[in-house]
């Protein structure tokens, strides 16, 4: 199946015309769903050949999400771990502060590009899948600005263990359908999002929230979050003169991270980690999330990509501590970049976020998702065994407001 | 495409099986029924018992659904029928030996089979075909796989002679139409409703306004499905085009005989088998 790799003279000019990242990404869908996904491919180009699109978008950055968000030196955290570390090592911790825009995440900076597309196609209503709700929650913030009727669909499980979310997007005056089909779970929340939307083609804008799915949204989602990457390189030259010799990010999807890492593709001295969740740990069956680590290629939700999936290609249910990492699937350009190399991919187990929310709670004030609280485990790994000069950026993709009754739970506080 | 199985043993093309159903219509002026079941709903043994049955029960050609977890362009009730499928044990691999033990008993009747791509590549694509040919399938309808992405599987198929059978949706318009035509051989399956299965039922008026614009561009056969649920629906379906595939109605009788633990009763089968009696007579009823 896998067709050998050859190492690009760019890591940046992905994906082919037929949304292919070496031999990752596609558009496996059913006939009925063909023309849809033309014609978002064929806006979307024609969107981002218009000035006024990209200005639009950007004013909307600047006053409504309140970007760029700040490189953040994390002194405390870096002391920290100095002091666990060799004389010389422990590198210098950045986080890149994502969790500061409206809404508490990154994933409203793609949302207001795809809306802003949608209205441009003349669709009238929005549908969007969600896992921890933070998806839904920006589509739902979106959809209240531009005055467009939006339903989310969420697993009837995640609906039960994410509620203060289900509340918020009420509120925001979205409808929130439970998705009891399968396991009720994010990769059933999106199948349900892409059945409603062949049979509501006409008038319905499908916003995907991570860089997977039937292309263009690989592409389409990482253009919109590469301003994360694009901030991070001025905003670090700026604090150090140079570029960071280390980027770090949380990975489900992969949206986050493939926004942080594109703009430095291209920069071999910047190494990259990428961050799954590894939940009871890799070498359980069922119980983690680590498509990467402990899966193997397939196609499903239109992609060809890496999956959880058992010996006869049937797609296992991820686990982990954060619902927005818990997908069986990868972006598939995080496959083509694992299989090139130029990317690592690392895992973080449960306890291992868990102790890191924590940590960062107490020692920088900020109280970070579940979702950079993997991240936060790995550089709390790895920075101590880099010398002291060694720059980190982290991606803080998400505020912890959410997840503190997950935390609540497990560390045995009752409300 | 053009040979004839005229003999009861199995014919070398196997595909040519298709071809030959569909000639043998033609000249018998009506059109096909095409039901469908899930492999391994509710178990093995009841489905083998429902596939055994269907020729015997008027089905012209059969389609037999491969179980797979996330079934994206299906509804609530064949979603349930590969989750109980599944439950069961169902296998690609399983499913062919159903397939061979089918055979052993009938030599003609077209078997497709409709699923989804990753359990094929999980299998191998191309011992897949090798493995399909051998038990005697006929055809593949691939849900996910659009002619853009059919290059892993379509050339071992056509190696092989088994068809591959694309759906054409009321969205797929004039541009597109020939690249979706170009890449199907065995027959043409119209989707009738914008939607997934067994959501709506399809609107006379439109089918026949959709199935000569198809027809315009290719000699293959068309069959309607998705949304072809009364024995009212079939028979004109049949006469608007070359046939009706029916799933989700014939399902939903079946389920209703389940126990509450979703197995078979002693009714099970039977009752799958009255209604694929009751379809045929309105099919053959509609020259």
């Amino acid at each position: 199946m896998n067709k050998p790799l050859t190492r690009p003279n760019t890591y940046r000019s992905g994906p082919d015309a037929a949304g292919k990242f070496g031999g990752f990404g596609g558009r496996y869908v059913a006939e009925t769903l063909m023309p849809l996904i033309l014609e978002v491919e064929q806006a979307y180009n024609a969107a981002k050949a218009d000035p006024t699109f990209d200005a639009e978008w950007r004013r909307l950055l600047t006053h409504y999400v309140g970007r760029p968000s700040p490189l953040w030196y994390a002194e405390r955290v870096t002391e920290h771990l100095r002091a666990e570390a060799a004389p010389g090592m422990g590198a210098k911790v950045y986080f890149k502060r994502d969790e500061l825009n409206h809404t508490g995440a990154h994933k409203i900076n793609a949302v207001l590009g795809q809306i802003l597309l949608a209205k441009r196609m003349g669709k009238k209503r929005i549908i969007a899948e969600t896992g921890a709700g933070q998806h839904g929650v920006a589509t739902a913030t979106a959809c209240a600005l531009f005055n467009l009727p939006c339903t989310v669909f969420m697993g009837a499980t995640d609906v039960a263990r994410q509620q203060p979310n289900v509340f918020r997007m009420k509120l925001l005056g979205a409808e929130v359908v439970a998705v009891e089909s399968g396991a009720a779970t994010l990769k059933d929340a999106m199948n349900e999002a892409l059945r409603h939307w062949v049979a509501n083609v006409e008038d319905t804008y499908y916003c995907i929230g991570t860089v997977a799915g039937p292309h263009p949204y690989p592409v389409m989602v990482r253009d919109f979050q590469s301003v994360i990457g694009s901030e991070t390189r001025a905003q670090m030259i700026e604090a150090e003169g140079r570029l960071p010799d280390v980027l770090v990010a949380a990975i489900g999807g992969g949206s986050n991270a493939m926004g942080l890492f594109h703009p430095f593709l291209d920069d071999a001295d910047v190494r990259m980690l990428g961050v799954e969740a590894g939940g009871h740990g890799v070498d359980t069956v069922t119980g983690h999330a680590a498509s990467l680590t402990g899966g193997r290629p397939g196609v499903l939700h239109g992609n060809r990509t890496y999956l959880l999936q058992d010996e006869h290609g049937q797609i296992l249910e991820g686990h982990s501590i954060s619902a927005g990492l818990d997908y069986p699937g990868v972006g598939p350009e995080h496959a083509w970049l694992h299989e090139l190399g130029r990317v690592e991919y690392v895992n973080a187990t449960d306890d291992e976020a868990l102790a890191a929310f924590q940590l960062c709670s107490r020692l920088e004030g900020i109280i970070p998702a579940l979702e950079p609280a993997h991240a936060l485990a790995h550089v709390i790994k790895v920075a101590p065994t880099l010398p002291e000069s060694t720059l980190i950026v982290m991606n803080m993709c998400g505020r912890g407001d959410k997840d503190i009754f997950t935390v609540a739970r497990l560390l045995g506080e009752e409300f | 495409m053009s040979a004839t199985a005229t003999e009861s043993r199995p014919v070398a093309a196997t595909g040519s099986r298709i071809a030959a159903r569909f000639a043998a219509l033609r000249a018998e002026g009506r059109g096909a029924l095409i039901p469908f079941l899930e492999a391994y709903d509710p178990d093995r043994a009841t489905s083998m018992e429902i596939l055994r049955g269907m020729p015997g029960a008027g089905a012209d050609l059969i389609e037999i659904g491969v179980p797979f977890t996330d079934p994206m362009a299906d509804g609530p009730i064949i979603q349930l029928a590969g989750q109980r499928g599944l439950k069961a044990g169902a296998t690609l691999g399983g499913t062919l030996e159903m397939v061979r033990e089918f055979r052993a008993g009938d030599s003609e009747t077209p078997v497709i089979l409709m699923g989804y791509l990753n359990p094929v590549l999980s299998y191998g694509a191309e011992r897949f075909v090798a493995d399909a040919a051998a038990v005697g399938v006929d055809g593949l309808i691939v849900v996910d796989m659009p002619p853009e992405e059919a290059e892993v599987l379509a050339p071992h198929a056509q190696a092989a002679g088994l068809d591959i059978i694309r759906l054409v949706a009321p969205t797929t318009d004039a541009a597109r139409l020939p690249v979706v035509l170009n890449a199907s051989s065995g027959f043409v399956y119209y989707v009738a409703i914008t939607g997934i299965t067994g959501t709506r039922s399809a609107d006379p008026e439109a089918l026949e306004a959709a199935i000569p614009r198809i027809r315009a561009h290719t000699d293959l056969p068309i069959c309607i499905g998705f949304g072809v649920r009364t024995p009212e629906q079939a028979g004109h379906a049949a006469r608007v085009s070359d046939g009706a595939v029916v799933a989700s109605a014939l399902i939903e009788t079946m389920s209703r005989t389940l126990d509450g633990e979703g197995r078979a009763t002693p009714g099970t089968a039977q009752a799958m088998l009255d209604q694929v009696r009751a379809l045929a007579a309105a099919v053959r009823g509609a020259r």
